[in-house]
């Protein structure tokens, strides 16, 4: 909590308090309300139907072993039915239960994401009681007890207030963030909205079969309900443990690649986001440029087919050897055809070094018979090259570096791609440092050769190094405040430290 | 050949099965039915054939049909509907049988076949399932002693079809039972869980929401559904990416065209005749895809890529290094560990076996000494002579329980190209 700025701190004790404020108004509420012995039962067992979710999603989350990507709250759905349930005095000291998760988590944290919940419950609540006694044309009790189902009386209120708790829930974490990390809450705001229509609507589908279940069959029924969603969510979280998995084999592999040349090191992976920049600027449809992300990933792998000794030779290469680099496209190919999602990305990979003048290789393609795919990638790949240091050279600024790829554009580049490349810089910045995990490479010496893949050799002149940013710490932030849309929990990771 | 050792396995499954079922349907046909229950075993039945329709890949290649499984049970559990009391064991059984057939008709017709072992296990699982909830509905009518009562006939039933599913594998793919069972288990608990659980509340929901009970609890398992699919293509292509990846040193000349993949299947036949489950499978096939990796950061490809006739220093540096690039992923360590220990030597001093070094890896020793002996040829005097080598050196280097196994394998291969 020191470690924060003072305005951060003031606004986290401000929501600490307003939660508590809450709690103890809705005890008194409670306490003076009708049927207090019900609603305390009622409050508890959902209180404890909370915590038993959180800790047995935790333990399987262990099990797992992995850092939870976008997932399902099994949270929400019961703070949506206590919502029905138990009525804005009750439903809050149900959520305020959440600042006693499991995992090991910081006191300000637990009482933040405490506060948090209580305002969202309790402005959710009041919404649904609003919206409920204007379509119903009856006023809802206190503390409503039986729910009955009913599409417009209560699957719409419903929806709205599920909506209202994301909302609050939203501005208070997207404010402490921006406080805290100087982002554009807008950013952040984006990222967590954008992905939270879909379980919008579950949430207020389970929460009110939930509320349905308990007030009509039996509380303990209200378990099973819950049962389906825990197995789903365990399966997103072998999911993303899997796809996570799966992008840092393939960046392993990549990275056996490059070992062979510590110059070239995190050369794919910038390449691929390079790629993404460009197709995103020039408007492709997010599964080619999901597909593009890729290619970018592996347009280099064929150059694992190459002899590490000529890739670490220094001095003048033999014809021979000069072609064995030149193969490394078309091997490439050999090597991904088979990989069905990458699609018109093997493509690009064959051809990622043809000219439009048609003075490249592997075919000599000219114009528009080179694929798109291939044109994007070798704008990225010359991009990349020229803003990192060679052993030859050292790195041009991103400015220079896009002046050139201006000056070639028709002779070696697409013309457009090369303007959303431009567009696309210029406006979200362009980091030149190396995000990948550091090798170290335990054979062969450091390559003093020159990169004789690199599509800029022929021009070299330039200084200096853009400033790395350290995003890495941001990113694992934001990953962990999306991990979990419906209880929103500023974890260990990057925040605090 | 194949085709008759299936026959024989799953008919003592399938014999009860039809027993079960045809005397359930007997029994059906010789006492008249109400309108009312006619009614209720058309609308779940209906509601059986879709989900049966509606069917899922899980992880592992796995098929299920987990709303047609939830419906069977609900029907299975289902005192009335209503306000109709229903007729019992017999009936259920009948309806459930003939929604599942008649749900996997459309697959009949593109040419799939029907999977009679899955009809039998399912009703199977719903006459154990009718059968011990009977006594407890008429014994009493509290809701919360009917729930547990349902949860606990509900698990039964869906344990029983796991080990009955178990048998059949064990059968099939020539694996001990018990290694089957662990197998079942880990890849089904998360979709019956949720199977249960929903066939439960159904059963519960639907005397008092009536049919609504069935397309409004069917949205999680849908959910549920979704999300394993999602898992299952992952897995598949991670698979398929590692598979891909495994071609890079084809590609540099550093190992034989197919070399990588001839070896993990090999090894994978012999995991699996040495009796490994399947996560150990995955492992032994992923390790063996990429046994090779350490290969690219030599200077030089050894000539014909054979690794097994290289200095041993060398090879276990080219493990070393295959085990650092795997490690790097960060989510494949016993992969790595399996790859690092590759190229050590079951006997290390010519007396004890190494008792810590994994099975797979010997496995992979073993497999890769044979392909760089035989690689793609079909020659039998190769084969033989490979397998004489391998024999010769189980006094050190090879495992004699995984030369003994891959041996199994070759005499079988022969056989069947003979026959």
């Amino acid at each position: 909590m020191r470690d924060f700025p003072l305005r951060t701190r003031v606004f986290i004790t401000a929501v600490i308090v307003a939660g508590l404020l809450g709690v103890v108004s809705c005890v008194l509420h409670v306490w003076h309300g009708p049927d207090v012995f019900t609603h305390v039962c009622e409050i508890v067992a959902l209180a404890l139907l909370v915590f038993a979710s959180e800790t047995f999603s935790a333990a399987l989350a262990r099990s797992v072993a992995t850092r939870e990507g976008v997932s399902i709250s099994v949270t929400m759905p019961i703070a949506m039915a206590s919502v029905l349930i138990l009525g804005p005095w009750g439903a809050p000291l149900v959520t305020a239960m959440v600042a006693l998760e499991p995992r090991p988590t910081p006191w300000f944290k637990r009482f933040f994401n405490g506060g948090m919940n209580v305002l969202a419950t309790f402005g959710a609540a009041w919404v649904y009681v609003w919206l409920h006694a204007l379509l119903s044309h009856e006023p809802v009790a206190p503390f409503p007890g039986a729910v009955e189902f009913d599409p417009v009386t209560v699957l719409i209120p419903m929806l709205a207030a599920t909506l209202v708790h994301e909302t609050i829930n939203g501005i208070l974490m997207v404010t402490v963030l921006a406080l805290a990390e100087r982002v554009s809450p807008w950013r952040v705001w984006f990222g967590t909205m954008a992905e939270s229509a879909l379980p919008l609507f579950i949430y207020s589908i389970f929460g009110l079969m939930l509320a349905v279940v308990w007030s009509t069959i039996s509380p303990l029924a209200s378990v099973l309900v819950l049962a389906p969603l825990m197995v789903a969510r365990w399966v997103f979280t072998m999911f993303s443990a899997r796809q996570e998995a799966y992008e840092s084999t393939i960046r392993s592999l990549i990275q056996a690649v490059e070992t062979k040349d510590a110059y070239t090191r995190g050369h794919s992976e910038r390449v691929s986001r390079a790629s993404v920049l460009i197709g995103r600027s020039a408007g492709m449809r997010e599964d080619r440029v999901s597909s593009l992300r890729y290619a970018g990933m592996l347009h280099d792998v064929g150059k694992l087919g190459v002899p590490t000794r000529i890739l670490q030779k220094s001095g003048k290469l033999t014809d021979e050897e000069f072609d064995a680099i030149k193969m490394h496209p078309t091997r490439g190919r050999e090597i991904t055809k088979d990989l069905e999602f990458l699609g018109e990305a093997v493509e690009g990979i064959l051809l990622h070094h043809e000219r439009m003048d048609g003075r490249g290789y592997p075919n000599g393609l000219q114009g528009d018979e080179i694929p798109e795919f291939a044109r994007i990638l070798s704008v990225a790949d010359a991009f990349d090259s020229m803003t990192t240091t060679r052993s030859y050279r050292g790195a041009r600024s991103i400015e220079e570096a896009l002046e050139e790829l201006r000056r070639c554009k028709d002779t070696q580049f697409d013309a457009n791609f090369v303007e959303a490349l431009v567009a696309a810089v210029t406006r979200e910045g362009w980091d030149v440092v190396d995000t990948t995990d550091q090798v170290t490479p335990s054979h062969g010496s450091p390559a003093m050769g020159s990169d004789d893949d690199d599509p800029t050799a022929s021009t070299q002149l330039g200084l200096g190094l853009a400033t790395p940013v350290d995003t890495a710490a941001l990113d694992a932030f934001l990953t962990d405040v999306l991990s979990d849309s419906g209880n929103q929990t500023a974890k260990d990771s990057g925040g605090a430290s | 050949m194949s085709r008759r050792k299936d026959v024989r396995s799953v008919v003592p499954l399938q014999l009860v099965a039809a027993i079960v079922a045809v005397s359930s349907f007997a029994f059906t046909a010789a006492n008249p039915l109400p309108q009312g229950v006619i009614h209720a075993g058309v609308v779940f039945g209906l509601f059986i054939a879709l989900g049966e329709i509606l069917r899922v890949t899980l992880p592992g290649g796995r098929q299920a049909a987990p709303l047609a499984a939830a419906g069977s049970l609900a029907f299975a559990l289902l005192p009335e509907i209503n306000g109709v009391q229903l007729p019992g064991v017999a009936f259920a059984v009948t309806v459930v049988t003939l929604a599942s057939i008649i749900g996997s008709l459309p697959r009949v017709f593109v040419g799939r076949g029907l999977h009679l072992d899955e009809v039998s296990q399912r009703v199977l699982m719903t006459a154990t399932a009718a059968a011990l909830i009977r006594p407890w509905l008429e014994l009493t009518t509290n809701s919360n002693v009917q729930l547990i009562a349902m949860v606990v006939a509900g698990a039964l039933a869906g344990l029983l079809e796991i080990a009955l599913a178990a048998a059949t594998r064990a059968n099939e793919a020539r694996v001990p039972f018990s290694v089957a069972l662990v197998d079942e288990f880990r890849a089904m608990i998360g979709i019956t869980t949720a199977v249960t659980a929903t066939g439960v509340l159904m059963a519960l929901a639907a005397g008092r929401m009536n049919y609504w009970a069935l397309p409004v609890f069917a949205v999680p398992m849908l959910l549920t559904q979704f999300s394993f699919r999602r898992y299952a293509s992952i897995e598949a292509t991670y698979l398929q990416t590692i598979r891909a990846l495994s071609k890079v040193t084809e590609v540099g000349g550093y190992t034989e065209t197919g070399h990588a993949r001839r070896v993990s299947r090999l090894a994978s036949r012999i995991g699996s005749e040495m009796g490994m489950t399947e996560r150990e499978l995955t492992d032994l096939e992923y390790a063996a895809l990429m046994h090779d990796i350490g290969q690219l950061a030599w200077p030089e490809p050894f000539p014909g890529g054979a690794t097994s006739l290289i200095a041993p220093v060398h090879q276990r540096r080219i493990a070393e290094l295959g085990a650092q690039v795997v490690r790097q992923s960060g989510a494949l360590d016993s992969v790595a560990q399996i790859v690092e220990r590759q190229a050590d030597a079951y006997r290390p001093q010519r007396g004890l076996p190494d008792a810590t070094l994994p099975l797979a890896s010997r496995i992979i020793r073993v497999a890769n000494a044979y392909d760089d002996a035989v690689g793609a040829s079909l020659d039998m005097e190769r084969m033989h002579y490979a397998l004489d080598r391998l024999s010769g050196g189980t006094d050190r280097d090879y495992d004699p329980a995984v030369v003994d196994a891959l041996g199994r394998i070759v005499d079988r291969r022969l056989e069947e190209s003979y026959s």
